[in-house]
């Protein structure tokens, strides 16, 4: 029955057929590969547009070649694969088809619609094509030898049909639940993907994860490519998406594990982590919002661009000194994001209100973002997808993590100090200023220690500790290190007041620094003193001038009896002259009346 | 269903039992005329006149030709034989050299003496 010759035939022309085709194309491909490696190109890449992942694959997927994108059930497969389609499509004028074994064209359009593409448009206007390939076992029947050739002509039929020049097969390991003889099954899959290599199409084959093996079916013997890990991971009952380019031959890429995410606005990969040390630095200095504090940083506040570790224990007022800094950047006109983990937004405004802090104005503006999540509500490294992604929208000059420390428990510190590393390298690359706030445990001697991990990025680290002293707890705040200004060395006491936080003067005593109200009695003593000795040079005062009244007084008296003796003496004398002119009077008028000698009679008084 | 099966319990031959007064609509889809196709053609053949004399159409259906109409019989495997009538449709795949095989997939079964099936 098998004897080919008894019907005369000798030939496969089918094959014969196809494999001219496919020498024509591998021709054309040869020479179209070689003018651009003439150049010393590299590889040439087909763009995904999907966000971060042409960065980290250093231009897109290999172009003209499959791809094999594996991982778990649930993992993003098949929207990494609609999203190569609909992204090449719309933004780089490539065609695509997908073929798809699981889903159905109406399921992948709707899940598709939940990512904000228009699945049905790109159909009607010949941009996309979806052929739904089902295999059901107990549909089908074998008998004999069979090859793949349906799944070739309908292939060939959809590229042709729309000029496709991308390819998505999702997920074809489902041919091997549906057909038994996998000796075929694999010698036409290694047929399939050399075809669709020389067709020329940019394939995304999808394969789910197997024990051991990258795939189920250890397709990643025939793509090899570049293979992409899509990962799921639960850790601590909580899931990160993570990517990982496992393999991608020709060329270079990033091989660490980023995360990813899936949101209204499809895919998106953080390619953070490479960005190095490299960025750009500011010489601008902003305002920490808290005019004393600038002051105690080289009188201008903190670099543009850097990264701020505010840590304390439990209410020493980190957030209040975040909310002043966020404050500050809107009074500039500066859009400023507020990661709270800790607080609500309605919470950290209330609060704020009542230091005197009016934040809500600035959030009704739009200069103010808040975006306040459970740090258990998913991995950190979503958490860092997350807050990337935010960034990027948003465009703040500003970010505010309060705290960071809730993050930590979250994941191991490893895991924490290289997600903070990333952060504050993409931050930084951006130039925008950071503001950690970060709890630590009230033991003294970790005080310091717990941020070890993480002070080393920091720039500036502003401690706040509890000064317990007289019975008395109060805050404290100093600048433990601020890279490249000149800052103060001084504890400085802070009080929370109405009209927000108020650094106050230093009183540094016996013990150390005096806080509260031993402060209090510190300023009142000096007062005092100060009084009573102005009250001492009062007294000396009066005293020289009741000195001088007295000594007046008897200048005075001494004076007067003088002048009464004078007067006295006058009068006396005056008598006394009185009586001689009398007298001379007496003896002229005697004379005369004796008519005695004319004697010239002075006239004296008259 | 239930008539059917009464019916052709009764008429019976060899131990085939086709449907009676059905005709057998069938189509092969073939890819151009490699040998494994040509086999499955004359595999087919053979056994319809065996067993189905009279009673088949044979639609031979080249894909290279007419590509488009893989899409709507669902072909993924070349040769695949498809029953079209009578209901439900049913699909073989391979080049039908084991016709006892080919027989439980065209739902001609060589019954065990109860003549249920199906």
């Amino acid at each position: 029955m098998n004897d080919l010759t008894a019907y005369g035939v000798n030939a496969p022309w089918d094959i014969f057929l196809f494999s001219r085709q496919n020498s024509f194309l591998v021709a054309t491909n040869d020479m179209s590969r070689k003018k651009t490696t003439s150049r010393n190109r590299l590889l040439p890449k087909s763009p995904t547009g999907i966000t971060g992942l042409d960065e980290i694959t250093a231009g897109g997927l290999p172009k003209g070649r499959p791809t094999l994108v594996c991982g778990s059930a649930g993992c993003g497969k098949s929207m990494l694969g609609v999203e190569f389609l609909v992204r090449g499509a719309t933004q780089f004028n490539e065609p695509g088809v997908l073929m798809t074994f699981e889903e159905l064209p109406e399921d992948v359009i709707k899940n598709a619609r939940s990512l904000g593409f228009d699945i049905d448009n790109l159909i009607a206007k010949k941009k996309l094509f979806v052929d739904y390939v089902r295999v059901e076992r107990n549909e089908i029947q074998e008998t004999g030898e069979y090859d793949l050739e349906g799944i070739f002509v309908r292939l060939n039929y959809a590229i042709e049909a729309i000029g496709a020049k991308r390819v998505v097969l999702d997920t074809i390991e489902t041919l091997f639940s549906g057909l038994t003889n996998a000796a075929i099954l694999r010698a036409e899959l290694r047929r399939l993907f050399n075809w669709l290599k020389e067709k020329g199409v940019t394939a995304i084959i999808t394969g789910e994860k197997g024990e051991g093996n990258l795939t189920r079916n250890g397709l990643e013997e025939y793509v090899s490519d570049c293979v992409i890990l899509l990962d799921h991971r639960v850790i601590d009952q909580v899931s990160t998406r993570r990517l990982r380019i496992v393999k991608y031959r020709g060329s270079t890429h990033a091989t660490n594990e980023y995360p990813f995410l899936i949101d209204e606005n499809g895919f998106s990969v953080l390619p953070i982590s490479s960005l190095g040390l490299s960025h750009d630095v500011s010489t601008e200095r902003i305002s920490t919002g808290v005019p004393r504090l600038d002051a105690m940083l080289g009188g201008k506040g903190f670099y543009r661009g850097s990264s701020v570790l505010i840590s304390g224990t439990a209410g020493t007022g980190k957030s209040s000194f975040a909310a002043h800094m966020v404050d500050a950047a809107s009074r500039r006109g500066e859009r400023s994001l507020y990661f709270a983990f800790e607080e609500s937004p309605q919470q950290i405004t209330r609060n704020m209100r009542s230091i005197g802090l009016n934040i809500e104005p600035w959030v009704k503006k739009g200069l103010l973002q808040f975006h306040a999540s459970r740090p258990t509500l998913y991995g950190l490294e979503t958490h860092l997808a997350v807050m990337h992604k935010q960034v990027r929208d948003f465009k703040p000059r500003v970010v505010v993590i309060d705290p960071i420390s809730n993050l930590i428990n979250s994941g191991s510190t490893n895991e924490v100090r290289s997600m903070l590393l990333r952060l504050v390298d993409f931050l930084k690359s951006q130039q925008i200023t950071a503001f950690f706030t970060s709890l630590s445990s009230p033991d003294m001697k970790s005080l310091e220690q717990t941020d070890v991990g993480i002070s080393s990025i920091m720039d500036t680290w502003l401690l706040l500790r509890d000064i317990e002293l007289g019975g008395e707890r109060n805050r404290g705040l100093y600048v433990l290190k601020s890279r490249g200004m000149a800052h103060s060395n001084q504890i400085r006491e802070f009080i929370l007041s109405d009209n927000g936080i108020d650094l106050r003067d230093v009183y540094v005593g016996p013990e150390g620094v005096l806080t509260g109200s031993m402060r209090l009695a510190q300023e009142a003593r000096a007062k005092a003193e100060k009084v009573s000795r102005q009250m001492e040079i009062h007294s000396k005062k009066r005293q020289l001038a009741r000195k001088r009244a007295a000594l007046d007084a008897q200048i005075a008296a001494l004076r007067a009896e003088f002048e009464q003796e004078e007067t006295e003496i006058s009068k006396v004398l005056n008598q006394e002259n009185e009586l001689v002119q009398q007298q001379r009077i007496d003896e002229v008028t005697m004379s005369r009346s004796r008519q005695a000698d004319k004697t010239p009679v002075p006239r004296n008084g008259q | 269903m239930k008539a059917k099966t009464k019916r052709t319990a009764a008429k019976k031959r060899n131990g085939v039992s086709p449907a009676p007064g059905k005709r057998y609509d069938l189509r092969l889809y073939v890819a151009g005329q490699t040998p494994k196709s040509l086999a499955a053609f004359a595999n087919l053949k053979e056994l319809c006149d065996l067993y189905l004399r009279g009673k088949y159409r044979i639609e031979v259906i080249d894909l290279i030709k007419k590509p488009q109409l893989a899409k709507d019989d669902q072909i993924i495997a070349i040769p695949t034989l498809v029953r079209r009538m009578p209901q439900p449709i049913r699909k073989i795949i391979g080049d039908l050299c084991d016709t006892k095989r080919t027989l439980i997939g065209l739902d001609l079964s060589e019954t065990d003496g109860n003549g249920s099936h199906d």
